[in-house]
């Protein structure tokens, strides 16, 4: 090939591979403009302060009530389930990894946690229905077990992986020398793991749990399968819930196109989408600290 | 003193372990729940015939195959893209505010919870595009969720090549294009495809972003078309579970499908495993 087209193709190629750069920009741009454009649809027609205020969701009504708060609040106590029950499990199972095992353990538990990751939504969410569900059902004496409990023992399950594997990353991450110190003043490895490696990764941790918190905030499928969706106000772990996810993937199926209602699911997808953002730059900014302050 | 020293420590290091077993318990009764319920009615006859009697009998074939030319499309069009932008980051990307903002935007793509991505399927290429309810638009939707993962992926496998190879090509005159066409992405190829198998075993499992692009409750034929709605297995799943009218009657299937899902994604996991392993022999 003469060096002239050689030349050119080069430069071809770079504009071509820059032009998909700028497409992953543009993908993001088109997603929140999809959010904006559909929200402020419906704020034509819906008082924001309704919206976010209403303590009422029934969009199908003779008098239809556009209040999120339920499913805000629904969302929130799954969430908060899932997190009181996957944060001490999840630092438990990274300390004991990083700090207690042997090489030989730490290759069968690493994959076993990937292994956990694996498993798709929907099959933890029929687990919620065949298993879990009625377990609680039978322990509580209740009627049926698809509540916020069930929703949040499974959401802690698929959050369990990304705090664990994060959490351990930051554990193994405080240098050597800290752990030394301490062994050296006569502390025991419990104390220097509680009062001198937590502590230097609390950063990390904190991100691990933030990145957790994020995934259970959009996860959909398995809230979907497993809490109940009834969109009232929640009165406890064994209500019945309807989550922001839930809420979009049952109603988008049966709703007209471009009706309040159709807009309405949207400006809960912007909702949704700003939790998730916040948690995970919460993360991310925890990320970072941990990354900078290790490395000075 | 000494035994009570002793005695914390044991108690100590049992809380951790306690946790650790808990989570592997975890795993271990979902797999047993799947396994020794799906496997009763897992056979070749489930697995090759099609749903009938309104799907209380029968095998489920039907979302086999959907699901595979679902992840095939998604293959299509999430990896030659990403692997671009990847290229593009690493190879090309001065320091500058552009390249943060796509850094950025890559981060918060894959944050951006699926069904969120299900609805702009259903803005863009559904109801935008008019591709309707179809078996392209979905795999569109999933592709662009896949993209940043195959983008973050891609970046860390083309990180690891040496700067010498891409210098040793350049010195004999190789323009930049070649020497990543002929030297770069070659050299990066299994780490790659370890994360491209990754990101396809995940979207072979998602649900919420077919949901209104294209999965369908029943179709009575393997149709091949990309222009028509298409039965994907963890929307039978779902479907099954949930929203038949005699749940009951179809948890059998409802568990086979389960296993098929979970024996799917999971041998999508061993390849990337393996692609790994190998990987790691060929660097020692």
């Amino acid at each position: 090939m003469k060096y002239k087209t050689r030349l050119s193709i080069d430069v071809l190629f770079k504009y071509i591979f820059k032009i998909t750069g700028l497409l992953v920009l543009a993908l993001l741009g088109a997603i929140l403009a999809m959010l904006i454009y559909n929200s402020a649809a419906f704020f034509l027609d819906v008082r924001p302060t309704d919206f976010i205020t209403g303590l009422e969701w029934n969009p199908t009504g003779a008098d239809p009530k556009y209040g999120v708060l339920p499913l805000v609040i629904s969302t929130t106590l799954v969430t908060l389930g899932a997190m009181i029950i996957a944060i001490p499990l999840g630092i438990g199972t990274a300390a004991f990894i990083a700090e207690y095992a042997g090489p030989r353990l730490k290759n069968i538990l690493k994959p076993t946690i990937e292994m956990l990751a694996a498993i798709p939504s929907v099959v933890i969410g029929f687990l919620g229905i065949v298993v879990v569900g009625p377990g609680i059902a039978n322990m509580a004496d209740l009627a049926n077990g698809l509540n916020a409990l069930n929703g949040a023992i499974l959401l802690a399950i698929m959050a369990l992986p990304t705090i664990i594997t994060v959490a351990e990353d930051a554990i193994h991450a405080v240098p050597k020398t800290y752990k030394e110190a301490s062994y050296g003043v006569g502390a025991t490895k419990w104390q220097t793991l509680r009062k001198i490696i937590i502590p230097a990764a609390a950063p990390g941790i904190i991100a691990a749990v933030m990145l957790g918190v994020g995934r259970a905030i959009g996860e959909t499928m398995t809230v979907l399968m497993a809490t109940g969706n009834a969109s009232l106000l929640p009165t406890g772990m064994f209500a019945s819930v309807k989550t922001m996810t839930a809420t979009i993937a049952i109603e988008m199926g049966e709703v007209p196109y471009q009706t309040t209602h159709y807009y309405a699911l949207y400006a809960i997808a912007a909702v949704l989408f700003i939790m998730t953002l916040a948690a995970n730059m919460l993360g991310e900014y925890f990320i970072n600290r941990f990354r900078k302050y290790h490395a000075a | 003193m000494q035994l009570k020293n002793k005695l914390t420590s044991i108690i100590e290091w049992g809380t951790l372990l306690l946790s650790t077993l808990l989570v592997c318990f975890f795993l271990i009764v979902i797999l047993y729940e799947i396994f020794s319920k799906g496997s009763a009615v897992l056979s070749w006859d489930f697995v090759s015939s099609l749903p009938t009697e309104g799907m209380t009998k029968g095998g489920i074939l039907t979302p086999i195959v959907g699901t595979v030319l679902l992840t095939l499309l998604t293959a299509l069009f999430s990896i030659p893209f990403g692997v671009c932008c990847a290229v593009y980051l690493q190879e090309y990307a001065e320091h500058n505010w552009l390249t943060r903002l796509i850094r950025a935007s890559i981060r918060n793509l894959s944050g951006v919870p699926s069904i969120i991505y299900g609805l702009f399927g259903l803005a863009l290429f559904v109801q935008g595009l008019h591709l309707g309810t179809s078996l392209l638009a979905a795999g569109l939707t999933l592709g662009l969720l896949s993209l940043p993962y195959i983008i973050t992926t891609t970046e860390e496998a083309l990180l690891r090549i040496p700067n010498s190879m891409r210098e040793a090509a350049l010195a004999v005159g190789a323009t930049k294009f070649e020497t990543i066409k002929d030297i770069v992405l070659p050299s990066s190829m299994s780490g790659i495809l370890t994360g491209v198998v990754l990101t396809l075993s995940r979207a072979a499992g998602e649900t919420a972003p077919i949901l209104f692009t294209g999965a369908a409750f029943y179709i009575n034929q393997t149709s091949l078309s990309v222009n028509q709605e298409f039965m994907a297995l963890p929307y039978h799943l779902y479907m099954l579970s949930t929203q038949h009218q005699s749940i009951d009657e179809v948890r059998p299937i409802a568990y086979g499908t389960a296993l098929v899902l979970i024996i799917v994604v999971f041998l999508l996991n061993l390849t990337a495993f393996y692609i790994r392993y190998k990987y790691r022999q060929n660097e020692k």
